[in-house]
């Protein structure tokens, strides 16, 4: 059996009741990607000289005070728009093939406050940009339940990775779904937090008002614990919220007796696969086992939320994209007579399609002429969809949906048409819109793949989206369920 | 009719800084034309008098002290440079 069919918590014990050490821990990530990396292409870049080298060190203080945190010495695996300093940081790119950033992210600082020990860098659509991890310049990362499958995006690396059991948990980044969506596809818990709950000082830019750095793990409780390490007010993130990080892991008690559950019909409606709706219907009925009660309610918006996302993300995506430029660091192209033409030949030959289509898009939403009817409409039509949010909120503690339409897909098929593959993230997007946190917990497999439910709470009220996740996954066995790989 | 024209998508290219072939232009051309034509469908609703929304915080003028820091080293900022020179950034000339 995996060391990593552990929680945390029982990692944490084991390793002070001297049953294992830290370097058995990094070694069972190395051995794992050693025996299943092949196929399932999770990682883009490596850390593992300098991985063994800190478990070594980090064994010798086990018992020590330093060693009482729970991170203490667990390996993890970071999304490549994390900049990791010393560490190549792709961001999925070939701008930044060679990209060795000269500083930390605030989670990465965060994590080696907790002397947590990173593996490598994980595998994603570039700059984000995708839902399939298929936009990936590198390689296409497959899901370890079928390997002719996706493993969705754009975090599939870090869903990958913790799904075939080369890292306990992962870092992932989510703009309209792409912690949830991957998380769902593979059969992991993922957690986009509130807007402003984890600094976004060092998330290499895609859409500055939606993405959010958040945990995917193999367990509720490990992500609740996740979350309190990296969560905080940050001087270096002037949108990150000075509001306290909650104990989310004092939430974690199986008792659910009176939360009131609002489910929006427009997340149950045309395009949701049977399958996915039934998985939903049966957990409802757990969740009401457990003393809960739920209601149908209307986000009567929820219908505009992919034209909105894609307008707002793609203007902000394109302003900024605009640092690479081949002057200061990344990829410069060698066919330049004039500055103009460097700029335009390395970002022509630098970027990839779905990358260069995004930022077309932007520019022209925020050109002159056009920036009231798209780029100032969807930012209109996204206070109403936060405004649906608030309502319901108003008089329930949470909303339930799937997080997908439809189980993970397969590689190629929907990579042609960008509308379709788009279509993916339909149930996430309004959640970035709106700001609010949101988690994606197995429930379920259609097919053999699995199946994903979405738990979205109030804005800041992380605790009771753990609180619901935790009640219906000790209720479940989904999570505990692998792939055979 | 179409929404966007390929004369369009050439000026948008060059004010992205983006190099693009005659076939990325008819390629682009017809996709960002579905995709602002699925946008459209955000003029079905009436948002007279709708603020709109740039971030969902209800926070603004986030400020600090202002005091100097030391900054980065310059070996440290000429480390990811494509082409630099006598601990500059090296670029192609920008005057004739």
């Amino acid at each position: 059996m995996s060391l990593f069919n552990h929680t945390l918590t029982e990692l944490h014990d084991l390793l002070h009741k001297k049953e294992i050490s830290i370097p058995d821990l990094v070694g069972e990530s190395y051995k794992r990607i050693g025996e299943v990396e092949e196929k399932v292409k999770a990682f883009i870049t490596l850390n593992e000289e300098n991985a063994r080298k800190q478990a070594e060190a980090l064994q010798a203080k086990v018992g020590t005070d330093e060693s009482k945190g729970l991170l203490f010495g667990m390996p993890i695996g970071i999304k490549d728009n994390i900049v990791t300093k010393g560490l190549r940081t792709t961001s999925g790119s070939q701008i930044l093939n060679n990209f060795d950033p000269i500083y930390d992210a605030t989670v990465m600082n965060k994590l080696q406050d907790a002397q947590a020990i990173t593996i490598g860098k994980l595998n994603m659509d570039e700059f984000a940009m995708g839902s399939s991890t298929e936009n990936s310049s590198y390689q296409k990362t497959a899901n370890p339940w079928d390997l002719s499958r996706v493993p969705g995006g754009s975090s599939g690396g870090s869903a990958a990775a913790v799904a075939a059991g080369e890292v306990p948990f992962s870092l992932g980044s989510d703009t309209g779904g792409s912690i949830r969506q991957p998380a769902a596809f593979c059969g992991v818990v993922g957690l986009k937090p509130t807007y402003g709950r984890v600094s976004r000082f060092g998330l290499i830019a895609f859409a500055s008002s939606l993405d959010q750095i958040g945990p995917l793990t193999r367990n509720v409780e490990d992500n609740a614990r996740l979350l309190e390490a990296i969560s905080g007010v940050d001087p270096m993130d002037a949108t990150s919220a000075n509001v306290p990080v909650d104990t989310y892991s004092d939430a974690l008690t199986g008792d659910i007796k009176g939360l009131k559950i609002a489910v929006p019909k427009e997340y149950l409606g045309e395009g949701v696969a049977a399958d996915v709706r039934q998985s939903v219907m049966d957990a409802l009925k757990v969740l009401e086992g457990l003393g809960a009660t739920w209601e149908e309610v209307s986000l009567p918006h929820s219908q505009y939320g992919l034209a909105t996302y894609y307008l707002l993300s793609s203007s902000e995506a394109s302003s900024n994209l605009a640092r690479f430029d081949g002057i200061r660091y990344g990829y410069r192209t060698e066919n330049a007579e004039s500055l103009i033409d460097l700029y335009k030949n390395t970002r022509a030959e630098g970027f990839g399609d779905e990358v260069k289509r995004r930022i077309m898009l932007g520019t022209f939403a925020l050109s002159s002429g056009y920036y009231d009817a798209y780029y100032k409409k969807a930012q209109q039509v996204r206070t109403l969809i936060k405004k649906d949010f608030e309502d319901v909120f108003e008089k329930y503690d949470v909303i339930i949906g799937p997080t997908t339409p439809t189980p993970a897909f397969k590689i190629g098929e929907n990579i042609a048409d960008p509308l379709t593959m788009y279509a993916n993230d339909i149930l996430t997007i309004p959640v970035n819109l709106a700001g609010v946190p949101g988690i994606s917990v197995p429930c379920g497999f259609s097919g053999g793949m699995p199946l994903g439910l979405q738990i979205i709470g109030k804005h800041f009220d992380e605790k009771t989206v753990y609180r619901t996740a935790y009640a219906y996954e000790q209720a479940t066995n989904f999570h505990q369920q692998k792939p055979s790989l | 009719m179409s929404r966007i024209s390929e004369e369009q998508v050439r000026h948008v290219a060059h004010l992205a800084r983006l190099a693009v072939t005659d076939e990325e232009v008819e390629k682009f051309t017809a996709q960002l034309d579905s995709i602002i034509q699925f946008a459209e469908q955000l003029n079905e609703l009436d948002t007279t008098g709708v603020k709109p929304t740039s971030h969902v915080l209800d926070m603004k003028n986030v400020l600090r002290e202002d005091q100097s820091k030391p900054g980065l080293p310059r070996e440290e900022v000429l480390k990811n440079a494509p082409d630099h020179e006598d601990g500059q950034i090296r670029v192609p000339a920008i005057i004739e």
